[in-house]
């Protein structure tokens, strides 16, 4: 039976007259890896600020390993590690002295080699005595990991932990966050704005928008049985849509152009309708598809 | 968690280098003040005494240690506050504006105790400062010109307070001292609880001893039902233990009100800090 680490209901947050987070719930189940999908400014940073009490929620319940955060904050915040925004660490003081001094307040004891085992699993070995003010945008947020593991945490929450980084560094936090997931069984949960990312790592996700949550469920289901926006680009697009209309009855094309014709359709049959096409003569210039989930969330980008 | 925290405290505040502009500008400052004295001091003591000379015949040393720490503590504990602020108003709003205190606040401590660890530490700060006043003012002052009684120039008069009999007034001087800075570092504390950036705070801080100085200082009758309440008004009351007979009840009052302030703008920073959204 699966254990909830995470369960959020009807999470608000406003600031002044603007309201942040309107109705966020989600819940995260025992090592997965949970992707927390929106656009800039769905509310992601500060849903997971009020999960960590860093900010008071106006209305809702936060249950986080069945703890309530605001009656057992201390009890709770001891078994997550978390990166929040960005990996902040005092500038004038070596990546070793860092990890020790939040260390000293993250709730267990870890040793001296602990910290320096934690640095080498980061890939931040030989650079533990540098001032935190000489690190690289990818160091940095390898020491935001390493703060966030130094402890052994059962959760894991990482607020775009890939923002800002070049490919490799995306590849190697990835592969990191994998690391703890399979080899370690760390709950993890993932803020992100890229579908492409959260597909990749998250075995279940939510996506929210304008402060709400839109669809929450596993990411297998939510991409690949969805249906497929196709856009064919035709010769003679009337023609195309009228025999749409006359053989695939329950298709609507949702835009036509000149030479192009977009509609939503189930995967298996997009071969149909190019056959359908060629058969009556029409010519096939290209075929996109897309799925519908990703179609969506795109537009959902695309409008702010 | 409370101590673990404050060691943190101490460790961030000697590795921050703004930390020792404080001690370098009390030892600059000092130096200065004794440099000068020891090379000139005889004619601005002559010119000090110059209207007692037809009644009183003054022998010994006058200029010794023990006028140079009353002459440098009344010189400088209306300046120190800014050195105490420069540390102590940065505690809350700096690790805010870097983005640090989101990263504490993520930790199992409470909110109390990180406020709680940031006081003790900036009282720490606080003492250690002092001490160094102290230190540069009453030792050095020893060294530099030696022992000898004292001559102080009060409203009631001239006082002279024999060589022995001085040693615990300053002790006791130097623990007001330090009393009043404290107050003044709560208060930069509380002004930092609410501010998310550095220079705020310090810059509030020192507006508000100009403003209480001032209106200590203006013998306005509107004003005048405030002054005994002001924290710039006790900051002096180290002066009333060079009295004879020394003014218990006045600096018993006083010791109440620093501390009145201390307790006052400690609570209001605990509340704040309490209900406080990290956003930065």
């Amino acid at each position: 039976m699966n254990e909830t680490v995470v369960s959020v209901k009807g999470l608000k947050k406003s600031f002044k007259a603007f309201q942040a987070v309107k109705n966020v719930s989600f819940s995260v189940q025992k090592n997965d890896v949970f992707g927390f999908l929106g656009p800039n400014g769905a509310g992601k940073s500060t849903s997971l600020r009020c999960m960590l009490s860093l900010i008071k929620a106006d209305a809702g319940e936060i249950k986080l390993f069945g703890d309530d955060i605001r009656s057992n904050r201390s009890k709770v915040l001891s078994k997550i590690g978390s990166i929040i925004e960005k990996p902040d660490f005092y500038k004038y003081l070596s990546a070793y002295k860092n990890l020790e001094l939040l260390a000293r307040i993250s709730g267990s004891s870890v040793s001296k080699s602990e910290l320096y085992d934690i640095l080498d699993f980061v890939g931040l070995q030989g650079r533990e005595k540098h001032k935190f003010r000489t690190f690289s945008h990818g160091m940095k947020q390898r020491l935001g990991i390493a703060q966030a593991l130094m402890h052994n945490p059962e959760l894991i929450i990482l607020d775009e932990p890939t923002t800002g980084l070049d490919p490799q560094g995306i590849v190697d936090i990835r592969n990191l966050i994998l690391k703890l997931s399979k080899e370690q069984g760390k709950t993890v949960i993932l803020s992100s704005h890229q579908l492409a990312e959260i597909e990749m790592i998250a075995n279940r996700m939510v996506i929210i928008n304008k402060g709400e949550t839109l669809i929450e469920g596993s990411v297998h289901d939510l991409l690949n049985s969805s249906n497929m926006v196709v856009k064919f680009q035709l010769d003679d697009t009337n023609r195309g849509e009228k025999l749409l209309v006359n053989d695939f009855a329950d298709v609507n094309v949702s835009k036509a152009s000149a030479n192009e014709l977009e509609f939503e359709i189930e995967k298996i049959r997009i071969a149909d309708v190019a056959e359908c096409f060629v058969k009556n003569n029409l010519r096939i210039y290209s075929i996109e598809q897309k799925r519908k989930l990703e179609d969506y969330f795109i537009n959902m980008i695309e409008e702010g | 968690m409370l101590l673990k925290n404050t060691w943190n405290e101490l460790i961030k505040i000697l590795a921050k280098p703004r930390s020792y502009i404080g001690f370098g500008a009390l030892t600059l400052l000092i130096g200065v003040i004794l440099v000068a004295m020891k090379a000139d001091g005889q004619s601005f003591i002559s010119f000090v005494t110059a209207s007692f000379e037809q009644t009183l015949s003054f022998n010994g040393e006058i200029l010794n240690g023990n006028l140079m720490a009353f002459v440098i503590l009344q010189m400088l504990i209306i300046h120190v506050p800014l050195l105490v602020a420069l540390v102590t108003g940065d505690l809350v709003s700096g690790e805010a504006a870097m983005g640090t205190l989101r990263m504490m606040a993520t930790k199992p401590i409470s909110r109390s105790a990180i406020l709680g660890s940031k006081l003790l530490a900036g009282a720490i700060y606080t003492f250690l400062l002092t001490l160094w006043m102290a230190f540069m003012a009453y030792g050095v002052g020893q060294w530099m010109f030696g022992a000898g009684d004292l001559i102080v120039l009060n409203n009631d008069g001239l006082v002279i307070i024999p060589a022995d009999d001085i040693m615990w007034r300053y002790f006791y001087g130097f623990g007001l001292a330090y009393l009043s800075l404290l107050a003044v570092a709560t208060m930069s504390i509380c002004f930092s609880v609410f501010s998310d950036n550095s220079i705020g705070p310090i810059v509030s801080t020192m507006a508000v001893i100009i403003l209480f100085t001032i209106i200590g200082s203006l013998d306005v009758s509107s004003f005048n039902t405030l002054q005994p309440f002001l924290l710039t008004t006790h900051m002096s009351s180290w002066r009333s233990l060079f009295e004879m007979p020394v003014p218990i009840d006045s600096i018993l009052n006083s010791i109440y009100i620093l501390l009145f302030h201390i307790v006052g703008f400690a609570g209001i920073s605990f509340w704040r800090f309490n209900k406080k959204d990290i956003n930065t």
